[in-house]
């Protein structure tokens, strides 16, 4: 297993390496960040002392060397927009973003899993088809238009809701979170839906999908041979087996929720790190995009590693050994 | 129990909802803009959002009022000694959030911190440049400047003045809200990047005192999310209201809409300079014309008259913009009222382009930004057919601001007709000639933004005296001549103003400004 994990870090950091290359040619080819940043009145001498004063005057390979050398020293530069270092930027929208993003998990685990295994359990019942429909809607619809509609409904015409922003923060054992206040929920709940949406119907799909592939197989006619309970077969034995792929695809949706909440945030103006990238790219503010970037990468990593130990936590038949002994 | 009937009921429960309304909301106001706040610091970047939200908590030495025009603020009068000196005034009796005295120091103090600030993406050091500043008393300053500088009150209207201990501090200090301290009409709270900023009223300004006791500024870029939290009462007011949804909210009995012309022109800058331009072409081979067409005043007078400004006004804008034929509206300083919008005359148009030796017209690409001003995109889409019916086959080009800007202006100038918007800070004509229309220079400044690169010696010439004249109707008189000939001469074409939308509940009122600022000390209870 330490081997593993030793080879799996070693192909991260060449990804880094790629990405952060990528990421910054890429965005200088587009266009001049000056352009955008400096005042429109702006004469001549100001745009010049505007370029020397983000380092924008140097040759791209000296810029980029420059990040290098400063990075290995764990500072990604600073946000030319904000003057703040693009890191300590990153983790103040952080928290915003992990409170939308575990609720909308939490909401497909929690809503996907029951109703799926119902719909796999009673494939024929009027429930099952209504929800595996409703689920479809869940797929297809675009989530802006979604988004818009769910402030359309709840907050607009009754009004039960506040359409946008975050609440109150309340503060639970040092941590600060809208998940501590009633104000805080309620402009949690809209986001969090709209955004859990896509995965909940992804995970009821999965786990309809298991249970009908494991329900006529040869161990649980065994267990029921054996006479367990309909209960115990279905929320142990069958359960068990069905988690594997759940799992899988909960753990790359956390990542996809984190990274690329951007739709979500933006329509209910929840001041997250989707935002933030999205602003960023708007304003070629390219310490900020490499660093968010290069975590979302490192972010991808852990997840897909943390993925594979539970696989085999889950089923002993996967071990994580190396490529060459398995 | 002696029942009440429902009508009675709800006769009471108005009544005292009638009776706690007012005095409830006139505590609170939360507005939602669609500018990006990015830093409290208010010397950091010279940016919209971040002067308008400067102006809650710090004044100048001179403020304008909601057209622009100069007046008193921190400075209780100035006047020109000479030409080359100033004498500023200050008000006395002001006092920082701190309880502490304004006077002279804290004038100096910014002027010294406004050039030093560090890493900042666009600065306001053009503004206190060149200004030598002696102090006679505590209450009075003497600007000297090396050459005339009329414009100089207005940059003071620019400049925010900060307390004399913060002359070092950096923006951290500022955003975290321990250098916030100003004597503007608001005290500061909290800074939520990308979120909001809160504040609540400095009982002890000077001026005006605010209505509200706190203010909230939820920063909410996505427009339709803006109205949904206007419709859904979460805000009281917003800014930049989006066209399509200026007929729903004004069907609405709890809404109002507030709307004054803007100090934005939007226009056509053409390609002046090349001898080949690369985005005409014949018609026939598809080639590059050998002689660029646009250096030709009968060309450009066709393009012009060409466009059906009035159509684009009420098409595109549901009447929300105003057709243009100079560089800002009519009444502002220097807008000559000589300037009046071409009127579409299509069979014109085709008589100069044969006159031009363009009988059967050419083809040509037209290219703009579809994410930097309102319905941007769509002007440049209805702008093509019109060019395309006079016989100029015109393809549409729109791309996103950070690619086309980068590309538009120098040193690249990729492009032979482009679509841009200027914003006068200083409302008033010099801004534009000298960004625009005058013959780039760096050494004076000139033509920074003159992607088209016209260049008219006798403009230069009447614009130089205009920025050396101190008497007012003098340089006005200047600004009039350079405007008329520069755009006489379609050294941009002109399309239309735009106008400045805001809407709010139907409980409050709000003075609309030409410079898209959205105060909330002047956001009043009805």
């Amino acid at each position: 297993m330490t081997v593993f994990i030793i080879r799996r870090l070693m192909q991260s950091a060449l990804v880094l390496i790629i990405m952060s290359l990528l990421v910054f040619f890429g965005v200088f080819a587009i266009g001049d960040p000056v352009e955008i940043f400096v005042a429109a009145d702006a004469d001549q001498a100001e745009r010049e002392r505007a370029i020397k004063a983000l380092g924008l005057d140097r040759p791209i390979w000296a810029q980029y060397g420059y990040f290098v050398v400063n990075a290995l020293a764990g500072d990604l530069g600073r946000s030319f927009v904000f003057n703040i270092p693009s890191i300590e930027l990153i983790l103040q929208r952080m928290p915003a973003t992990l409170e939308l993003a575990s609720c909308a998990v939490m909401l497909s685990v929690v809503i996907g899993i029951p109703l799926g295994m119902f719909a796999g359990y009673r494939p024929e019942s009027r429930i099952s088809k209504t929800i595996m429909a409703t689920s479809i809607a869940g797929f297809s619809l675009p989530t802006f238009w979604v988004g818009l509609m769910l402030i359309l409904v709840f907050a607009v015409e009754l009004g039960w809701l506040p359409s946008t922003g975050r609440g109150q923060l309340g503060e639970f054992l040092g941590i600060r979170s809208s998940l501590f206040t009633l104000d805080g929920l309620a402009h949690l709940a809209l986001p969090a839906l709209n955004l859990a949406l896509f995965n909940i119907s992804l995970v009821i799909r999965l786990t309809r999908a298991g249970m009908r592939e494991n329900m006529p197989m040869d161990y649980v006619k065994f267990a029921r041979a054996k006479g367990l309970s309909q209960k115990r077969v279905v929320f142990v034995h069958v359960m068990k087996n069905i988690m594997i792929p759940v799992v899988t695809v909960i753990g790359l949706e956390i990542g996809q929720v984190i990274a690329f909440a951007v739709v979500t945030e933006t329509i209910f103006a929840w001041p997250g790190m989707g935002k933030l990238i999205i602003d960023s790219i708007n304003n070629l503010d390219r310490p900020v995009i490499v660093a968010y970037l290069l975590i979302t990468v490192i972010m991808f990593i852990v997840i897909n590693l943390v993925v594979d130990i539970l696989y085999s936590v889950l089923d002993p038949r996967v071990r994580l050994a190396d490529a060459g002994k398995s | 129990m002696t029942r009440i009937s429902p009508r009675l009921a709800t006769a009471m429960v108005a009544l005292v909802l009638g009776c706690a309304a007012p005095a409830v909301q006139a505590q609170n106001l939360t507005i939602a803009v669609g500018g990006n706040i990015t830093s409290m610091d208010p010397h950091f970047h010279n940016l919209g959002p971040n002067n308008n939200i400067a102006q809650y908590f710090f004044d100048r030495l001179v403020h304008f009022d909601h057209q622009q025009r100069p007046i008193p603020g921190l400075a209780e009068s100035w006047r020109a000694i000479d030409d080359k000196t100033w004498e500023f005034k200050l008000r006395k009796g002001v006092k920082f959030h701190d309880g502490s005295d304004f006077d002279a120091q804290d004038v100096l103090a910014t002027f010294k911190r406004t050039p030093w600030v560090p890493n900042s993406p666009s600065s306001f050091t053009a503004m206190v440049r060149g200004v030598d500043v002696t102090v006679v008393d505590p209450h009075t300053l003497i600007f000297k400047t090396a050459a005339p500088r009329p414009l100089l009150p207005l940059d003071m209207a620019i400049v925010n003045i900060v307390n004399r201990k913060n002359v070092e501090a950096p923006t951290a200090e500022f955003n975290a809200g321990r250098a916030m301290l100003g004597t503007g009409p608001f005290k500061f709270k909290e800074f939520v990047p990308g979120d909001r900023v809160a504040m609540e009223r400095n009982d002890a300004y000077w001026g005006t005192k605010s209505p509200w006791s706190t203010v909230t500024t939820r920063i909410v870029t996505n427009s339709s999310a803006r109205t949904a939290a206007l419709l859904s009462g979460d805000v009281q007011i917003i800014d930049q209201v989006q066209t399509a949804d200026i007929p729903r909210l004004r069907q609405n009995a709890n809404l109002r809409i507030e709307s004054v012309t803007s100090n934005r022109l939007i226009y056509l800058h053409l390609d002046h300079n090349r001898d080949v331009t690369p985005f005409a072409f014949d018609k026939a081979s598809g080639q590059p014309l050998a002689k660029n067409p646009l250096k030709d005043l009968r060309v450009r007078q066709a393009l012009s008259k060409a466009i059906n400004r009035q159509a684009i006004a009420e098409r595109v804008f549901d009447g929300q913009a105003i057709p243009a034929g100079g560089l800002l509206p009519d009444g502002f300083f220097g807008a000559s009222p000589k300037l009046k919008p071409d009127a579409l005359d299509a069979a014109a148009a085709q008589n100069l382009l044969r006159a031009a030796g363009f009988p059967n017209g050419f083809k040509l690409t037209i290219h703009g930004p579809n994410d930097r001003y309102p319905e941007d995109d769509k002007v440049l889409q209805a702008i093509g057919p019109m060019f395309t019916r006079v016989g100029i086959e015109t393809a549409v080009q729109p791309m996103p601001w950070s690619t086309y800007v980068a590309q538009a202006g120098a040193p690249n100038y990729s492009f032979s007709v482009m679509l841009v918007g200027w914003g006068s800070d200083t409302g008033e004509t010099s801004s534009p000639i000298r960004a625009l229309l005058a013959t780039p220079n760096r050494d004076l400044g000139y033509g920074a933004s003159n992607r088209g690169r016209y260049s008219n010696p006798k403009v230069d010439e009447l614009l130089g005296k205009a920025l050396q004249t101190v008497d007012t109707g003098a340089r006005e008189k200047l600004l009039y001549e350079a405007s008329e000939i520069g755009v006489g001469d379609l050294g941009l074409i002109p399309l239309y103003y735009q106008v400045n939308l805001w809407a709010m509940r139907s409980n409050v009122t709000y003075q609309a400004r030409s410079d898209e600022y959205t105060l909330a000390h002047q956001v009043k209870p009805r």
